[in-house]
């Protein structure tokens, strides 16, 4: 695990592959479970693989606690690499992430992938958009997360103590970053004509966190979207099917890259 | 040694309709108004019967709950601060890391301390997990939250040269200026429940006075040790009334009949952990190093390992007897002799403390079983309390 400095960020990071850069920013839980996935990445791209401050290994410091640090964070790596047309890929939580990367800047992002992406809210006051996995029991949080949570969710109870410690390090940032407003910026519906990026929306079937009409309708309200549903698959598509979603990813670069 | 009678004004009458979880997803329905009216009134009599019974009075609050139906401690204060003349009445308390606006708590307390001519104890507490949910606040900066309500607080109760400015983290007031100011200079004492030798330290370095609740024979010791420690090292001066201890007490006439009434009350502990899993350890909440342990476990809703007997057992809370309770050091109960000496023996193994917090009412203890409670604890109890030495 490579460790890099920026500003007074100290970020775990690992990277992964040759190619053209992307930039995998990750979902609030279930960190390590994106490695095959990744691996199939790497086969085409150079990964950039960030863990988020206060996630796992990497610091926080105080006074840096919201999704528009974490965003600006990102933005600043991509200048500090001098990378270019990035491939920006991000998963739940780090959906969110991307879309605000993007409606502060996309002249280093080349195209983006949303991948059951939090960080709207499209519903009345009364309305629940985004499941509250605080508040639901934990084995619905689980069929909500995954369509077969028995084959996808991992076994903690042979964790090892640093792997225990870097999961509950990622949760609690989780809530810090997104308890309330509730995983999402209430602002950040009103800019997205400014994700001026070809823009693949990827969702899982099946996802009971944020539903696929969610995403729909997230895709129409980003200027050059379109929706791809995947069939078999929960709130991490590219947990429970990395050669599906990788495979989409692949067919949209080469048609991005031809158009 | 100062004693405080304390309820959770718990509305019991739902309980039997009640399953997994006794807190925060029990829909008030199954509140009836007429017969939480009549509960209400009868918690603040046996309140106000203190009054001439020489016991100060305790409150707290929890929230969406029917083991405690004070969701606002400065309710019953704010009736009995008028009704009681003599007895102190303290909050224990407050809980301002879930409150939006400490001012206002400011103001509470101020007026309240006015209004009693100086009567007041106040008690700020973090809060249990599953108030987080209730209060909708973010757990993973809770303590930090605490700490700023509670300096802001103090500093608006000691300022008589008011306004000042506070933009802090958290909090932003331009023009901070509390009236009334109260009548306790600088303001009125203040507490803090704990329930670890870490939090104990905190409070020493700032001479809170802390109550410990339901940590018995086994963990109240170091909890009290860590605060003599902490507030010698930090030059803070040091008694007995910096430390309080609560337990669950039934006296009678005859031990049958005070292990009776201690039953009843043990209903409190018996139903006050009953709450749904996913609201015991909101993420962020606890120290990672105790979510990494409760990750690796299959955690069940109680909080179990909580309650240990002298020995060390795990005591299955919900399943408690007052023998178990008793040898646990959470309830004194029997004769007046008997609570005495168990009182003693807690006392003595302890190194001491200054403020008994007896839960005279808990559960379905009636009203004319708390009266009788609260006589006899303070015509045969209370005055060999002073054979204590504080």
């Amino acid at each position: 695990m490579e460790r890099i400095q920026i500003g007074d960020v100290s970020l775990e990071m690992r990277t992964a592959g040759e190619g053209p850069p992307l930039l995998f920013l990750h979902g609030g839980d279930y960190f390590a479970q994106n490695q095959g996935f990744l691996e199939r990445l790497a086969r085409r791209w150079q990964v950039l693989i960030p863990r988020h401050p206060g996630f796992g290994g990497s610091t926080r410091p105080d006074g840096f606690r919201s999704v528009h640090d974490l965003a600006y964070l990102y933005l600043d790596l991509l200048d500090r690499e001098r990378l270019r047309d990035v491939a920006l890929v991000g998963s739940s939580f780090g959906g969110w992430i991307a879309l605000e990367m993007c409606v502060r800047s996309v002249e280093r992002i080349g195209r983006l992938v949303l991948i059951d992406t939090l960080g709207i809210k499209f519903g009345g006051r009364e309305d629940k958009d985004i499941a509250d996995i605080y508040v639901l029991p934990a084995d619905e949080v689980l069929r909500r997360t995954f369509f077969a949570p028995q084959r996808a969710a991992p076994d903690y109870s042979t964790l090892d103590d640093a792997e225990a410690v870097s999961i509950a390090s990622d949760r609690a940032a989780t809530t810090l970053y997104g308890w309330r407003p509730y995983m999402h910026d209430p602002g950040l519906r009103r800019w997205l004509h400014r994700v001026r990026v070809p823009t693949l929306v990827l969702w899982g079937q099946s996802d009971g966190i944020v539903s696929p009409d969610y995403g729909e309708r997230l895709c129409r309200s980003l200027p050059q979207a379109r929706f791809e549903p995947i069939a078999e698959a929960g709130h991490y598509p590219q947990i429970e099917r990395p050669d599906a979603v990788a495979d989409a990813i692949e067919r949209f670069a080469r048609a991005e890259a031809q158009s | 040694m100062k004693v405080w009678h304390f309820s959770e004004m718990a509305y019991h009458p739902a309980w039997p309709e009640l399953r997994d979880s006794y807190r925060v997803v029990v829909p008030n329905r199954l509140f009836d108004p007429r017969i939480g009216a009549d509960l209400y009134h009868r918690y603040l009599d046996e309140w106000a019967l203190c009054d001439e019974l020489g016991i100060n009075i305790m409150t707290n609050e929890h929230h969406a709950t029917a083991t405690c139906a004070d969701s606002v401690c400065t309710i019953p204060m704010a009736i009995l601060a008028r009704e009681t003349k003599k007895v102190r009445l303290l909050a224990l308390g407050m809980p301002i890391g879930n409150r939006n606006d400490p001012i206002r708590v400011a103001e509470e307390y101020s007026m309240l301390d006015v209004i009693s001519r100086g009567r007041i104890e106040m008690g700020f507490v973090k809060g249990v997990p599953f108030e987080i949910s209730p209060a909708n606040t973010n757990p993973a900066d809770l303590t930090e939250r605490f700490w700023e309500a509670h300096d802001l607080i103090l500093k608006a109760m000691a300022t008589h040269d008011g306004p000042f400015n506070w933009e802090g983290t958290h909090f932003h007031y331009r023009s901070v200026n509390v009236w009334p100011r109260p009548w306790q200079e600088p303001h009125p004492p203040v507490w803090m429940p704990v329930g670890s030798p870490g939090s104990a330290a905190e409070a020493a370095e700032r001479g809170m006075t802390i109550g410990v609740l339901n940590t018995g024979w086994v963990r109240t010791p170091p909890i009290f040790e860590a605060y003599r420690q902490r507030a010698a090292e930090a030059g803070r001066p040091m008694s007995p009334q910096r430390l309080a201890y609560m337990a669950l007490i039934g006296v009678g006439d005859t031990r049958e009949e005070g292990h009776r009434r201690a039953d009843q009350i043990l209903d409190y502990s018996r139903t006050s952990g009953i709450v749904a899993p996913q609201f015991m350890n909101p993420p962020g909440y606890a120290s990672v190093a105790q979510s990494a342990q409760a990750l690796r476990m299959s955690g069940g809703g109680f909080r179990a390992g909580r309650i240990q007997s002298r020995d060390g057992r795990a005591i299955d809370p919900r399943k408690m007897t007052v023998a178990d309770a008793i040898d646990a050091g959470l309830s004194f109960a029997g004769t007046p002799d008997d609570v005495f000496d168990q009182l003693r023996a807690f006392y003595d193994h302890v190194g001491g403390f200054g403020h008994l917090l007896m839960m005279g009412q808990g559960g379905l203890l009636s009203h004319e079983e708390t009266v009788a409670n609260l006589r006899l604890f303070s015509k045969a109890v209370l005055p060999r309390l002073t054979e204590l030495g504080v």
